[in-house]
């Protein structure tokens, strides 16, 4: 979220699509209501009409996988209607940028198309420059080739007859939905948007949240109070695991995996830090090494050394244009290329598209190790469904860990904000926390390479700094501390003398020779000379919501970013009622500054009080190399400008819009279990997973609870009473959900919350089951609705296509 | 208003007339009464952060015994500026998470082709994984690729997991195992 879930009773119009708030993020409703009380208006855009949908202003239905062309729509009648907000787009968005001639789009594709390897050569999605190497600019918005006239032309194709022959949306619907949400564009109003998987699970995942975001900046909604691109975050620390970078490519504070063409630590900062030839862009990226060298320092201690660079390549690189994520790990596992895997707190036999491919995938390792509180479909699949244990090779060790309440540490919300846990009671028997069980790992591992003369490029394992323990176990102070870095010797910054062994007080204090330390420059300013900042405690009294002392928020506590996008350019709120940051010109002695939430950035704003440009300040959006934020992305894998694509398996022989039926550069699989099924007679249907209130993710930790159970006993299938007629099926009547590439039992559930669309002049029905559910327990709670879904996703991403594919329901 | 919740406890004091004042009526009866001045008089009350979804919700476990005993409630943590108090029924249920004898207790061990695990000892489990890596590892570690560049991995071993940790253990996970040369390492976020 750039903003947080309190912030939302200050809008003034809250979309609610890609995700059931109401049902997943439940508490997120106690401030939507607030907003509602306040006047606010909530729509609900959604394939089914959810509990979300049930309290909203207005709903509109659509077709799964069609997001983009819905809010393509809103685009054309934002500028059709000129209800974008001129001054900020103009001043803080690339909305008048030049793009080079060489641009272009034509029939679904973007220039730079290389259909042989199926993906882009983006060099002509470039911004012209003059002749200092600062990007071109009309902030009058009229030159043909800037970036608003493109994205006018671009979606002059989306219009309501076109968008509603797609989506199933009827067009006054649209209508409505466009009519109330571009009202937020005047200045001093907000929108917001609250998405979750149902946007980022396609194979456009990535353009879908991008096009919203576009629609943020043209409106003026991001950076202010009540506005912003929220993306409500389905597990309690995946923020947090996200910031900590266990993903493939990328490091602690979204610091980039080297790549194997860069054999050096100068050649990895240098490439890894964007340039700016613009005296008023921030750049703030800028800082690139100060971070990576913080974090290696981090990594090996004393052992990173100048003379050894700082042990950069004693860690791994990945091959250059490789991906390693999810999807190619089953597809290698299924190839038998691992011989051990680890699973930590995740069930990827039941939560991983394609679950059949997967679980088959498990069969080809030679160990796995899986840590959960219980039994799961992970760490059992060899006795599950199909299987013969006989035949199956992979030792398996099974770990117990500890729940939450078992041990002390942080986690990250949806809103950024780190907030300390502390432990209750002990964990049960013999279960560990998982900190223990990799510090004891550790150990083993360091012990062994230490001891064994031959052992293979042992150096990052001995030299791995390791002594987060107190009185032997693991020590969440010692990390915490860590992630936010030490001073390594005594350093004089700004008058101020800081002592080898002090905490660093802000990322802003870091240095790339060696004489900082800090495991996560994201989080540098969390664990300071003042304490533990996640253990905050105080409430806000007055004020709109920001809680600027309770628990901690990166960066540097800011609670809502971009936010010196909220006030013009001599610094006076947008919005008067609710405001973010202001100026005081008498503030700091009269030199002035900002008041509020901590700026992005201290600079003062562009323009001095007497009108003339300020040449102290910076543009607002500080993380981009030019400073303005992106309503052309030409850093994108599927294009500068998102446009509608079909999901890999849909109900349309033809995308209305082009002859691209699927995203051109969307990645797929081609083992004999990847199979992909369009206009299939016998698979009819479209399908959609999704969750409900009392089951999480896998159902793991909630199958096995009698509340949660007797709540939810097992998995349904909902359909609309139109589908059910016509395949003779009654509400409660067991059924079998079939895709290609696998099958479940479900009791069919019947009501009026799906409704068949009409779709390019046809009835497409849609059916949707929760993924809550797995053979290990209950025994008559059904399987996972991921058998059915297909291994492919967004090409930015990699993250699967689960929200739309194809099935066929029919009675058992 | 500003009064927290342990202020307004001082205030009225946790007795039944403090939960007549609450709210909670004149007629309260007085087993109900006399169960909440129990769990504040002998239970240990920590604060936590809900474990389900991104939210971030306060909630107060009390454990009984000064804390060595197990948790006997949990409820939502009125002081927190997020939820108020209310939780959804997941987070209401959280002690059956905790208290639940279905819990995975002593670390198991399933042998190639064996039909069943067995319960063996952490010390056992952990030299037997530590063993393991060490084996793949050395075994299939690539200190340049095919175009002879130095990449210093292994391509064997993947690891999963997990946003369902906190974030000083994340941290160690990448940690351990970047220093062991892995590449495929990822989790839920990619889901």
């Amino acid at each position: 979220m750039t903003n947080h879930w309190i912030d939302l009773k200050n809008s003034d119009c809250i979309l609610i699509m890609g995700s059931n708030a109401a049902a997943n993020h439940p508490i997120s409703f106690k401030w939507v209501t607030e907003a509602m009380k306040r006047g606010g208006k909530l729509i609900s855009v959604d394939p089914r009409f959810t509990q979300t949908s049930s309290k909203a202003d207005f709903y509109a239905a659509l077709r799964s996988g069609t997001d983009i062309a819905f809010l393509g729509g809103m685009i054309k009648y934002i500028l059709d209607n000129n209800k974008y907000f001129t001054e900020y787009v103009a001043e803080y968005t690339n909305a008048g940028f030049i793009i080079a001639d060489a641009f272009a789009f034509n029939d679904g594709l973007f220039s730079g198309y290389d259909s042989k390897g199926r993906k882009y050569d983006k060099s002509t999605w470039a911004f012209v420059k003059d002749e200092k190497g600062i990007p071109k600019k009309d902030r009058s918005l009229q030159d043909p080739h800037c970036v608003l006239q493109l994205l006018k032309k671009h979606y002059s194709r989306y219009d309501l007859d076109t968008v509603s022959t797609i989506t199933g949306t009827p067009k006054q619907d649209l209508q409505t939905v466009y009519e109330m949400y571009a009202s937020t564009g005047q200045p001093g109003k907000a929108g917001t948007i609250m998405y979750a998987m149902g946007w980022t699970q396609h194979t456009v995942g990535v353009q879908n949240i991008r096009t919203m975001a576009m629609i943020q900046l043209l409106l003026g909604n991001m950076g202010v109070a009540g506005g912003g691109v929220n993306a409500l975050r389905g597990e309690s620390n995946v923020q947090g695991s996200t910031d900590q970078c266990i993903l493939f490519h990328i490091w602690p504070g979204y610091l980039k995996t080297p790549k194997a063409s860069q054999p050096t630590l100068a050649v990895y900062n240098e490439q890894s830090t964007p340039k700016t030839s613009d005296p008023l862009s921030a750049n703030w990226w800028g800082n690139y090494s100060k971070y990576s060298v913080s974090l290696l320092k981090s990594f090996f201690g004393d052992k990173a050394t100048k003379e050894n660079d700082f042990g950069f390549n004693w860690l791994p690189k990945i091959d250059d244009g490789k991906t390693y994520s999810w999807l190619d790990i089953f597809d290698a596992m299924y190839k038998g290329q691992f011989k051990g895997f680890f699973a930590w707190g995740q069930n990827p036999a039941a939560s991983g598209a394609n679950a059949n491919k997967n679980r088959t995938a498990m069969t080809k390792l030679d160990w796995m190790v899986n840590v959960n509180i219980f039994d799961n479909e992970t760490g059992s699949f060899w006795k599950g469904p199909g299987m013969d244990p006989k035949k199956i090779k992979t030792e398996v060790f099974m770990l117990p860990c500890s729940v939450s309440v078992e041990k002390e540490g942080s986690i990250t919300n949806s809103g950024r904000w780190m907030q300390w846990r502390y432990k209750a009671a002990n964990p049960p028997g013999q279960a560990w926390s998982d900190g223990d069980i990799l510090i004891q790992l550790g150990k083993k591992l360091k012990y062994l390479y230490k001891q064994d003369k031959d052992a293979v490029f042992p150096e990052p394992i001995v030299n791995l700094k390791w002594d987060y323990t107190k009185h032997g176990e693991f020590d969440a102070h010692a990390m915490a501390k860590e992630i936010n870095g030490y001073f390594l010797k005594d350093v004089t910054i700004k008058g101020t003398l800081y002592k080898k062994g002090d905490l660093v007080p802000s990322f802003a204090f870091l240095q790339n020779d060696g004489s900082t330390s800090s495991a996560n420059w994201l989080y540098c300013n969390s664990y300071t000379g003042k304490g533990n900042m996640a253990a905050r405690r105080e409430r806000e009294k007055s004020g709109i919501g920001l809680n600027l002392g309770w628990a901690w928020c990166w960066p540097v506590n800011r609670r809502i970013i971009y936010n010196r996008a909220s006030v013009d350019k001599y610094g006076k709120p947008w919005d008067k009622e609710r405001p973010v940051v202001a100026w005081d010109p008498n503030a700091g002695g009269g030199k002035g500054g900002w008041v509020g939430d901590v700026p992005d950035g201290g600079w003062p704003p562009m323009l001095k009080a007497d009108g003339t440009p300020n040449p102290a300040t910076k543009y607002p959006f500080i993380m981009k190399p030019e400073g303005h934020a992106h309503i052309f992305g030409p850093g994108m894998a599927d294009g500068p400008f998102p446009e509608h694509y079909e999901p890999m398996e849909c109900p349309v022989e033809k995308n209305f819009l082009s002859s691209q039926r699927v995203n051109p550069v969307a990645p797929t699989y081609g083992t004999e279990m990847d199979i992909y099924k369009s206009c299939d007679p016998k698979f009819p249907f479209v399908g959609t997973t999704y969750r409900v209130c009392e089951h999480w993710q896998t159902g793991v930790m909630t199958r096995w609870q009698p509340w949660l159970l007797e709540a939810q006993p097992q998995v349904f299938v909902e359909m609309s009473q139109e589908l059910a007629k016509m395949r003779g099926i009654k509400n409660g009547d067991k059924v079998i959900v079939e895709s290609g590439r696998g099958k479940l039992e479900a009791v069919a559930m019947v009501t009026i919350r799906f409704r068949p669309f009409e779709i390019q002049g046809t009835t497409v029905h849609e059916v949707g089951l929760p993924w809550h559910f797995g053979w290990v327990h209950p025994k008559d709670g059904g399987e996972s609705a991921n058998v059915l879904t297909p291994s492919t996703g967004d090409p930015n991403t990699r993250i699967p296509e689960t929200k739309a594919f194809m099935v066929n329901v029919r009675k058992a | 208003m500003n009064v927290t919740r342990r202020d307004f406890f001082k205030i009225t004091g946790a007795s039944a007339a403090g939960a007549a004042i609450l709210g909670l009526g004149l007629d309260l009866k007085p087993l109900k009464s006399h169960a909440q001045t129990l769990k504040l008089r002998f239970a240990k009350e920590t604060t936590t952060i809900c474990c389900y979804c991104g939210v971030g919700c306060g909630l107060i476990c009390s454990t009984g015994e000064a804390g060595a005993g197990k948790i006997i409630n949990i409820e939502g943590d009125p002081d927190h500026p997020i939820n108020e108090g209310s939780l959804c029924a997941k987070g209401a249920a959280l002690s059956q998470l905790v208290n639940n004898d279905s819990r995975l207790t002593t670390p198991m061990y399933r042998a190639p082709y064996s039909t069943e695990w067995q319960k063996v000892s952490w010390d056992w489990a952990l030299w037997t994984i530590a063993k393991r890596i060490k084996k793949t590892r050395d075994e299939s570690f690539e200190q340049k690729n095919a175009k002879g560049q130095v990449v210093n991995r292994t391509t064997a071993i993947a690891n999963v997991g997990s946003a369902a940790l906190d974030n000083e253990e994340c941290w160690l996970i990448q940690g351990l195992m970047r220093s062991l040369g892995l590449v495929y390492i990822e989790h839920q976020a990619r889901i």
